[in-house]
């Protein structure tokens, strides 16, 4: 194993408003996907094909991650196994010893590719799936019988010893389902299971009035989880993410801007988070152009809501701001106009009542209106 | 267990169960922040000194019971008080999924 020669050191500490070393990388890789599910949380406009980083420009990036501190590489999409050279790519994430997990909806993965990728070295798995319900998923993803193949998987999954983590997003199609999804992903063999609901964001937010739950489905879903995380202790890990939209308190967004993780989009611009992109005014430094110590470090749009400098009350003031750290800047960046007011999920945000009532409005439609799919070319439904 | 069958009942601790790493779980130092990590799907654990001295006894080989007498001997301690506290921390990391028993 490579040692990790850190970038971060006491010299850079004692700066303001320096960085510390970041955990994790979101590397996503491409946004080609087969898949064209409505909650999809690449943005609206994706990058193409021919604009996607080479796989010695990753490589590159991988080796900069690594030095950097990372320890954790997500490799992630689009569907992430639509890039042919993905093997190598896991090969030498494991050389510069990250943890590497896959980030897949497995529709792709063959039982040859899946040996082949553990192989390389691949550590972990993290299989998303729609619905339990075969029609149910199709209509969801717009993809037929892509439920069989992830129960194939999973079963290669299991003959290999790969740990698989399912990650199920919930939303108002399939949140019925939910104790089936729960039984699923003990059936599959997976110790962890990721019950995520939709984070409206992106494609999420253009069909919120499609997906948002109830707030008594919500709560629902609190008692389920509770009850199974009991039933499976030492079986399988929950990890349980609640839609903000009916909360109190804010979620620390990425545990705080530039605080501990990035992403990459498939042609290298670094983004403190997905949706990072909806704020105007900042700027984006590309892996092409710069190293990843110089964008994490000093890049603008890293620096723009490091720590708690830039905030205004009543976060500034707030005993929670180091543990909120504001909430999401992309959230109040959309209802509020502003990214340095606190995020509306806050109850201490004025427009707190006006985003919760949002959420109830449009959860209460009896006829939803239909999917806005997620499609490289085009928005229509 | 082997790596090859994921356990679907929990394991419970005791003194006669010998603990592992299964092979997914990396108990590495990270040179760059100057301590031992546990590297675990989505999940970095920061085990503090004696967990990593324990964890490092965790080779499917030894006991819990082995591993309590040889802590006793380095600290000079009584094993069972220690015995005590180590099932309780293998049976916590089992269930995390960190441990197999």
């Amino acid at each position: 194993m490579n040692e990790v020669s850190p970038v971060i050191r006491a010299e850079h500490a004692a700066q303001p408003n320096c960085g510390r070393a970041p955990m994790g990388l979101l590397a996503e890789l491409t946004h080609k996907c087969p898949l064209q599910c409505p909650y999809c949380s690449n943005p609206l406009e994706m990058d193409k094909p021919n604009s996607e980083l080479s796989t010695a420009e990753w490589q590159r990036v991988f080796r900069e991650a690594a030095a950097l501190g990372i320890l954790q590489l997500h490799l992630s999409g689009g569907e992430p196994t639509a890039r042919k050279d993905l093997e190598e790519l896991v090969k030498t994430s494991t050389e510069v010893g990250m943890y590497s997990n896959l980030i897949t909806a497995g529709v792709l993965l063959t039982r040859d590719r899946l040996k082949a990728l553990a192989d390389a070295g691949l550590d972990h798995l993290q299989l998303s799936i729609q619905d339990v319900d075969d029609a149910n998923a199709e209509r969801i993803s717009a993809y037929k019988g892509g439920l069989a193949k992830k129960r194939e998987l999973c079963g290669w999954m299991r003959e290999i010893g790969m740990p698989l983590t399912v990650n199920a997003p919930i939303h108002r199609a399939n949140i019925e389902n939910l104790s089936a999804i729960i039984e699923f992903a003990v059936e599959m063999g997976a110790g962890r299971l990721e019950v995520a609901h939709v984070q409206y964001y992106a494609w999420a937010l253009k069909n919120r009035a499609g997906l948002m739950p109830t707030k008594a489905q919500v709560m629902k879903t609190v008692e389920i989880v509770d009850a199974a995380r009991e039933k499976y202790k030492g079986v399988m890990v929950f990890d349980f993410v609640v839609p903000d939209y009916y909360a109190s308190r804010p979620k620390p967004c990425m545990g705080g801007w530039g605080r501990g993780s990035m992403n990459i989009t498939p042609a290298g611009k670094v983004l403190p988070c997905h949706a990072a992109e909806s704020i105007p005014g900042l700027e984006f430094d590309n892996v092409r152009t710069k190293s990843l110590a110089d964008i994490w470090l000093s890049g603008q749009a890293f620096q723009k809501y490091r720590g708690t400098e830039w905030m205004k009350e009543p976060c500034r003031s707030c005993e929670r701001r180091e543990i909120d750290w504001g909430g999401c800047r992309c959230q109040a960046m959309m209802m509020t106009g502003d990214p340095t007011n606190v995020d509306p999920a806050c109850g201490l945000s004025p427009r707190h009542a006006e985003f919760v009532a949002l959420a109830s409005g449009e959860s209460g439609d009896a006829t939803p209106p239909p999917f806005i799919y997620r499609r490289l070319a085009g928005t229509t439904a | 267990m082997t790596d090859q069958g994921v356990p679907r009942t929990r394991a419970m601790a005791s003194p006669e169960v010998t603990p592992s790493l299964p092979k997914h779980i990396k108990l590495r130092h990270d040179e760059g922040r100057g301590r031992w990590i546990i590297l675990a799907p989505e999940r970095v654990f920061e085990p503090d000194e004696t967990a990593v001295e324990i964890l490092r006894l965790c080779d499917g080989q030894r006991s819990v019971h082995d591993i309590a007498l040889q802590l006793a001997k380095d600290y000079s301690a009584p094993v069972t008080e220690i015995e005590g506290d180590i099932v309780q921390m293998v049976q916590d990391l089992a269930d995390k999924g960190v441990l197999r028993l």
